[in-house]
């Protein structure tokens, strides 16, 4: 259900939307929402299990499963990585989700952006933070690029994204600065050109873009049916 | 007819305890000993303090007022419609007479807009004590250089919001590690500071009387002293929010503790309790703002900023003077006589000639801070459940006992 149909357009409360899910006895709700916070807001007012599927800048937890799955694939172990995190960290839900579970897997983080685009107080995660992107690729075993989005390209953040992509784009060159076998990745849906060079993007062997929608699959797969075990009276969850 | 009340802790103004005896009350004044009274109120032990004076208030609530020891507020001008003509003035002045007084602020600008001067002349003359620019700060420097001129010439006190708002733009918390990990927009500290350095060049050009209405972090307070310091006309005030919570008070999205401006670091809450004590800060109000489910229980970013204060602001206010910051003197400075100093009132101080608003407070008393059962028309308080000591048992207005 998608917002613009539902009644939230006339009007209707965020909580009210939430307690007529609940009336309708889901087994799970799964959101998203442009606001942070929305998602807790929600959990707390309903019985059945809600699946956080990103809320505003805040968190998108199942991306960063799907991530940390992508990278266990591809590296073995994600414990004594280096995993730089490159793009719009200040408005990346997928940024914060991403360090908070790779730290925790033991990875050494590192965040790369432009400094309007960088959130304060973002080294208490437990990362390193640098404006330079040639300096924080050196050593990188993981590359992960984010999204930058249209509406912030135009001056307010960055002046262009032609400069954007001349300091913080991925291309050839500049991954060439990372280990030889680094890993490409991005949550999609990429701007080529603006922060990830195409030929950088489908580049056989090193790119996992496609393997992270795979693992999306496969992760939300995980997700629901973990969360609805205890509808479903699966022994042991009830 | 005189009223005489015994057996009070009595805490008269010039003084930094109260001291236990008894004081006179003629003709709605406080006056002088006499031997002829003809009403006898025994205070029974009680501190016997001038009538809370809260500077800035979103709402004329006297149910909340009352539960507060609140006899007189200062009405921000950010009403619905904006009080920026003669007629919302003098309606929002006549409104909670006999038994509380409010002081209406008239709106620097039309609309609250930020651009064009409203009629400040003629809503002096219905009854505004003072100018406010409302929640948001005048972000045109010269506009705001003509309005605090104007209120120079008209002696007014202006009231400023103090977040410079191209720093700030849509930013609901401050900038640091809670705001980061909740995702929410946030702006640095220091926008408080750089609409502060810009105010005081302004008052000092033009020579109006400024009272920045919260000061809530350590490089705004630095200022401020400076400023005062080298003998600048300007006050300014806090709320009880920002002097005993910090920005972890949003975590898990408690819109309760959606303010503006937002909740700060540790390190700034720390230097307001020092700018209390040194005597930087004048002014303890409430910033009273009810609001209902409907502005509260949404995402953090959409509910509406602000507190209901009012009936909190003694109790909390109170841990100041139980902490050892300051002494209870001190404490209704802050409250009540420096509020009718800036505003120009024949009030908040217990002597001789001023009116008689006084409340009885047992100021042990202990009580528990409950948003669902609060006087107030909402209970948006970021306190809820916190244990808190001091009650107003007992208040009068012009001499004159409220129930």
């Amino acid at each position: 259900m998608h917002a613009s149909q539902s009644s939230l357009k006339k009007g209707e409360t965020l909580i009210d939307t939430a307690m007529t899910l609940n009336a309708m006895r889901a087994d799970g709700i799964v959101i998203r929402h442009a606001s942070s916070g929305a998602v807790q807001l929600i959990s707390d007012k309903v019985d059945c299990p809600v699946l956080n599927a990103g809320d505003g800048t805040h968190e998108h937890p199942t991306q960063a499963l799907l991530d940390a799955l992508t990278i266990q694939r591809r590296k073995g172990e994600i414990a004594g990585l280096t995993i730089t995190i490159c793009g719009d960290v200040l408005h990346s839900r997928v940024a914060r989700s991403n360090i908070i579970c790779l730290t925790t897997l033991g990875a050494q983080v590192r965040v790369v952006s432009p400094p309007a685009l960088m959130p304060a107080g973002i080294e208490e995660f437990g990362v390193t933070t640098f404006t330079d992107f040639n300096t924080a690729l050196d050593g990188s075993d993981v590359v992960m690029m984010l999204r930058l989005q249209n509406e912030r390209m135009q001056g307010d953040f960055i002046p262009s994204p032609r400069e954007y992509f001349h300091l913080y784009g991925l291309d050839e060159r500049r991954l060439a600065l990372a280990k030889p076998d680094a890993l490409i990745m991005h949550p999609g849906p990429m701007n080529r050109g603006v922060e990830i060079a195409s030929n950088v993007a489908d580049m056989a062997g090193r790119s996992a873009i496609t393997e992270q929608v795979e693992m999306g699959v496969a992760v939300r797969m995980a997700c629901l049916d973990i969360l609805t075990r205890k509808a479903r009276a699966v022994e042991g969850w009830a | 007819m005189s009223i005489r009340i015994i057996n009070g802790q009595i805490l008269r103004s010039g003084t930094n305890r109260a001291e236990m005896g008894s004081l006179t009350v003629d003709k709605g004044l406080i006056a002088e000993e006499s031997a002829a009274n003809e009403q006898v109120i025994d205070a029974q032990g009680l501190l016997v303090a001038p009538g809370i004076i809260d500077l800035g208030v979103f709402a004329t609530d006297k149910p909340a007022f009352r539960f507060g020891g609140i006899t007189r507020a200062a009405l921000m001008p950010d009403q619905s419609p904006v009080h920026d003509d003669p007629a919302t003035i003098r309606f929002a002045a006549l409104k909670g007479k006999p038994d509380f007084w409010v002081h209406p602020l008239a709106a620097a600008t039309q609309a609250l807009n930020g651009q064009h001067m409203a009629e400040i002349a003629l809503m002096k003359e219905a009854g505004a004590i003072g100018v406010a620019t409302g929640r948001k700060w005048i972000c045109d420097s010269g506009v705001m250089l003509r309005i605090m001129q104007y209120c120079a010439a008209l002696n007014l006190p202006v009231f400023v919001h103090s977040e410079d708002a191209g720093i700030t733009g849509d930013a609901v918390a401050t900038s640091g590690p809670t705001a980061t990990l909740l995702g929410l927009p946030a702006a640095p500290a220091m926008a408080e500071a750089a609409a502060i350095a810009r105010d005081l060049l302004l008052a000092e050009q033009s020579g109006a009387h400024v009272h920045f209405r919260q000061v809530t972090t350590a490089k705004g307070l630095d200022m401020i002293a400076k400023a005062k310091r080298d003998g600048a006309r300007v006050t300014c005030g806090i709320t009880p929010a920002h002097l005993f919570l910090s920005d972890n008070a949003v975590s898990d999205f408690r819109t309760f503790a959606r303010l503006s401006p937002p909740l700060r670091s540790e390190e700034d809450r720390q230097a307001c309790l020092s700018a209390i004590a040194d005597g930087t800060i004048d002014v303890i109000a409430s910033g009273h703002n009810p609001r209902g489910p409907e502005d509260k229980r949404l995402p953090f970013s959409e509910a509406a900023p602000g507190m209901a204060g009012a009936e909190t602001l003694l109790a909390l206010s109170l841990n100041l003077v139980r902490d050892g910051h300051i002494d209870i003197g001190h404490l209704f400075r802050l409250l009540s006589s420096n509020p009718a100093e800036i505003l120009g009132l024949n009030a908040g101080s217990i002597e001789t000639g001023k009116e008689a608003d006084l409340i009885f407070v047992d100021v042990d008393a202990p009580w528990q801070v409950d948003s669902t059962k609060m006087a107030a028309f909402a209970g948006n308080t970021p306190f809820d459940k916190l244990p808190v000591q001091g009650r107003v048992r007992k208040m009068m207005k012009g001499g004159k006992v409220i129930d």
